[in-house]
């Protein structure tokens, strides 16, 4: 499209201050992962190259059990939210307007809109008088308030998904007398599952990363891997931070990597 | 239709993974940060084949705040002297009679019968320290033994300073300051003091927690804080100085207490018992660099901490170091205001 | 007629029924763990505060509202603005305006860079956008500190070219906070920016110039108005978390450069006033609410301008 002498796309210096934004984006994660294989123990001056910080990491039970207790609310809380996110989906798209569409759209998203910080001392009081009343203080209520946010996640893929989908197929084994249960299964959930997964995994990694919140909620002994990261920043910091950061970092670009190929695919 | 099977299969078998390793013996300790010795946490888990989880906080206040809100799930909290009467008086404590325990012979008879708990028996000592200046010297060099490096802070530390975020520590030295004494209800004195920390708080850099590790690397210049932790930072920049302010600096003794709705009640007797052994009790020490109140645990300590100028008061300060106490509930509130007024 | 009538009328209410009772599972756990919480926390904010936190329950009280804008003296009991509620206020505005306004300056070009690439290079430069974007908020935060700590990056760097000769003091001022602000809600304007100009006929471009316009002129009167949904977009999705940020003036701002996000959280912790904890929480909930509509009636104004 463009000539070769002149280039009606290009805008100048915009090239240059692209890279700068790359640069900086990119340049404190460097720092970050570097930093995790210095062999001494500060995370200013450079010591040398080792593993010394993640074989510590991996030893650290507080960091184990962080990192499975992150890891079990982030499977357990998306694996509802994308549940209730399909059905949701399901019950709102592909239809005419009736009473109560928007206000279910409304409040489905609303935990995107409202500030994490407002939430988050609102399920404090809320949820430390449950605590009370019923004597239960397990990772329920992290869960419930987990699967919660990670709804409107999952929902919007799965809801793009769905309105990108011809329906015809389903009318199609409607008219072959499949009954609707069965013309889900073997229609609209196949064609829906590109869909589904990525919105699992959209939940997964916002369940995975959350801070705020589940500073709010947890009980005593209930660290996450992000918060026991935020309450060790307080103190003297070692490269053990940068190690635990290092890997955590690794399994979200691993997890986004696949979404990029998963949606690649289906495009 | 088999992957689902699959991932609710191995849902469950992570779940079921988290489920007994939390059955099983546990103690959830709720500390000041940075001031938990991991060895002797080691030892105590090693030793009772108990899990031990700690969480941290950085003031009197936001402990309580926290166990009074409920629903916290702790079974150990260490509340400075000042704040013990409190949280007995909110009946947050429980009775647990450490003075009937195995090791309570070493306790220092000094700390038997402390006006916060008199003969012991709620709480055990856990370290006692005092709130001093930690100077830079490379970066000022005049006198440190006043608590004007962080109300009148020289020209050289102003932006430079960090301040502990104790309302008591921080009120007392501002009082004595301009010479009022702890627990006073003198409206002019205090506002004065209202007004100088007004002034001074734009001079500081922070109210912050992580001082061992950003003084020494000059992150701050100069710090009002606890002193083991400024003993921490000196040994691993020489040129970092300590000050006992001559105004007047407060002593502090935190205590170990178990929380009335504790879950694990036994296992938090055991490690009261457990920390008025000499050997642990050194172990405390060694680690945050405060004394401890258990006789016989010094010979445990590296010998630096019995010289060390943050630890050994010159006879010439002694008098101004006290101990607070909790000020009768009208000037508490008159303080917490002012506090509030100070930290918005 | 009728009974076909009365049989399709029937069949489009079971199909309303079934979809309620399909959409339950979520509004339940949304009303249970995020919606309804909020309501509680407005009666919270007016009863009376509690000693050593929480709430006298069921004890009305206005006193939390007042302290959200007033104060009353210590000393002399004179009402007064409470300034230092406003100033914090202030300054969240201020931060999460100006960090917007960085993002856009960074942002735009950014994405208007990734839109004029080849189609298949495209995606890469999506993907390089989104990879810090699904990096985890904290981590992002805390390679920030070590980039602008004295002993960090920055300084190191500028000492050794012989720029400056004592490190500069970042961390914990308002211009740490702006660091870690624009660096962590950048990807969230680009994104945006760039699902509009990816959409972009330049055609339109093209009849710009052919019209003599200079480069300016068409970035100004072309491709602006153009994208500039994406823009606003993008600006809400900076603006609103700006506004809330509670982790990274925690982590870069030391505990005294405190935003709204951190007042709240001081209420519910050392501040022992949940009431005022809760109606803070409140107002900045309505300062989103006007953001949103802000946002709601401009979209709707441009897409009837388009449509």
């Amino acid at each position: 499209m463009g000539s070769k002498y002149f280039d009606i796309r290009t805008l100048p210096g915009f090239a240059f201050v692209a890279m700068v934004t790359f640069f900086l984006l990119y340049l404190p994660i460097a720092a970050l992962v570097a930093y995790a294989f210095n062999a001494g123990s500060s995370i200013s001056d450079w010591e040398g190259f080792s593993f010394r910080w993640f074989a510590s990491a991996w030893q650290n039970t507080a960091v184990q059990d962080a990192a499975m207790r992150s890891l079990v609310i982030a499977v357990v809380a998306s694996t509802i939210a994308t549940a209730a996110a399909t059905t949701a989906a399901l019950a709102t798209t592909r239809t005419n307007a009736y009473r109560g569409l928007t206000f279910k759209y409304a409040f489905i998203n609303t935990p995107l809109m409202v500030p994490e910080i407002v939430t988050a001392v609102a399920l404090l009081i809320v949820f430390s008088r449950v605590k009370i009343w019923t004597g239960y203080s397990g990772l329920g209520y992290l869960i419930a308030a987990h699967t919660a946010f990670c709804i409107p996640f999952a929902y919007l893929p799965i809801r793009a998904r769905l309105e990108s989908m011809d329906s015809s197929l389903e009318r199609a084994a409607q008219d072959l007398y499949a009954t609707p249960w069965m013309t889900f299964r073997r229609v609209t959930m196949p064609l829906l599952r590109p869909g589904i997964i990525a919105g699992f995994m959209l939940a997964f990694v916002i369940s995975l990363d959350d801070v705020v919140i589940t500073e709010f909620v947890k009980s005593g002994g209930q660290d996450t891997l992000p918060t026991y990261m935020l309450g060790q920043l307080r103190r003297e910091t070692t490269p053990e931070v940068n190690a635990i950061a290092t890997v955590f970092l690794a399994l979200s670009v691993l997890l986004v990597t696949a979404f990029f190929f998963i949606n690649r695919r289906k495009a | 239709m088999t992957w689902k099977v699959k991932a609710a299969t191995a849902v469950i078998a992570m779940m079921a993974l988290a489920g007994p390793a939390a059955a099983e013996g546990e103690l959830n300790i709720y500390n000041w940060g940075d001031y938990t010795s991991p060895e002797l946490i080691k030892k105590f888990e090693d030793t009772y084949k108990v899990k031990v989880t700690i969480t941290d906080y950085d003031s009197n206040d936001t402990a309580l705040a926290k166990v009074r809100a409920g629903g916290h799930g702790f079974d150990i909290v260490v509340p400075s002297a000042n704040y013990v009467p409190i949280w007995i008086k909110e009946g947050l404590l429980l009775e647990a009679r450490p003075d009937q325990m195995e090791n309570f012979k070493n306790v220092d008879e000094r700390w038997v019968n402390v006006p916060w708990d008199e003969g012991r028996h709620y709480t055990v000592p856990w370290q006692w320290g005092l709130s001093g200046i930690g100077v830079n010297s490379k970066v000022y060099g005049g006198d440190i033994n006043t608590s004007a490096i962080f109300l009148d802070p020289p020209a050289e530390l102003v932006g430079k300073i960090n301040v502990e975020p104790e309302m008591t520590d921080v009120l007392f030295a501002t009082i004595k300051y301009f010479g009022g004494e702890w627990c006073t209800d003198d409206k002019e004195l205090l506002k004065k003091v209202r007004d100088k920390l007004l002034e001074a708080k734009p001079k500081w850099l922070a109210m912050d927690y992580s001082v061992t590790e950003k003084l020494p690397a000059g992150d701050y210049s100069a710090v009002y804080y606890w002193n083991g932790a400024i003993m921490r930072s000196r040994l691993k920049n020489p040129d970092i100085k300590f000050g006992y302010p001559k105004e007047g600096y407060p002593l502090f003794m935190d205590s170990v207490a178990i929380l009335k709705d504790a879950k694990n009640v036994d296992n938090a007797k055991l490690f009261m018992n457990f920390i008025m052994d000499p050997e642990n009790a050194a172990l405390i020490s060694s680690f945050a660099k405060y004394a401890n109140g258990i006789k016989g645990s010094q010979q445990f300590m590296p010998a630096d901490m019995q010289t060390a100028p943050e630890l050994v008061i010159p006879a010439e300060f002694e008098k101004a170091g006290q101990f607070l106490l909790a000020c009768p509930p009208e000037v508490a509130d008159l303080y917490a205001r002012i506090w509030t007024d100070i930290s918005k | 007629m009728a009974t076909a009538r009365e049989v399709s009328d029937r069949a489009a209410r079971r199909d309303v029924r079934d979809r309620w009772l399909l959409s339950a599972p979520a509004l339940i756990v949304i009303f249970f763990a995020a919606i309804g919480p909020l309501f509680v926390m407005l009666a919270y904010s007016f009863m009376a505060k509690g000693d050593y936190g929480d709430v006298k329950f069921g004890q009305f009280s206005l006193d939390g509202w007042f302290s959200v804008f007033l104060q009353r003296d210590i000393f002399d009991d004179t009402i007064t603005l409470a300034d230092a509620h406003l100033s914090i206020f202030w300054r969240s505005v201020r931060l999460s305006v100006i960090t917007t306004v960085l993002t856009i300056a960074l942002g735009f070009p950014t994405a208007y860079f990734i839109a004029t690439r080849p189609r298949h290079t495209r995606e890469i430069w999506v993907f390089l956008v989104t990879i810090p974007f699904w990096t985890n908020l904290l981590i992002r935060t805390f390679a920030m500190q070590e980039v602008i700590r004295n002993e960090g990056i920055l300084n190191t760097l500028l000492i050794r070219l012989g720029i400056i000769a004592q490190p500069l003091q970042i961390m914990y001022t308002d211009a740490a906070i702006l660091f870690g602000m624009v660096y962590v809600y950048l990807p969230l304007m680009v994104l945006p920016l760039y699902a509009s100009m990816e959409k972009l006929d330049f055609r339109l471009v093209e009849a710009g110039y052919d019209l003599y316009a200079g480069r300016l002129q068409v970035l100004r009167r072309v491709i602006f108005p153009l994208v500039k949904p994406g823009v606003i977009a993008g600006s809400i999705l900076v603006f609103i978390p700006s506004l809330g940020a509670y982790v990274i003036p925690r982590v870069l701002g030391g505990g005294k450069n405190m935003m709204l996000g951190n007042l709240i959280e001081m209420q519910f912790g050392a501040g022992r006033n949940w009431p005022l904890g809760a109606a803070i929480s409140i107002t900045l909930m309505a300062i989103v609410m006007v953001a949103l509509l802000f946002y709601v009636r401009n979209t709707a104004r441009s897409g009837a301008g388009h449509g």
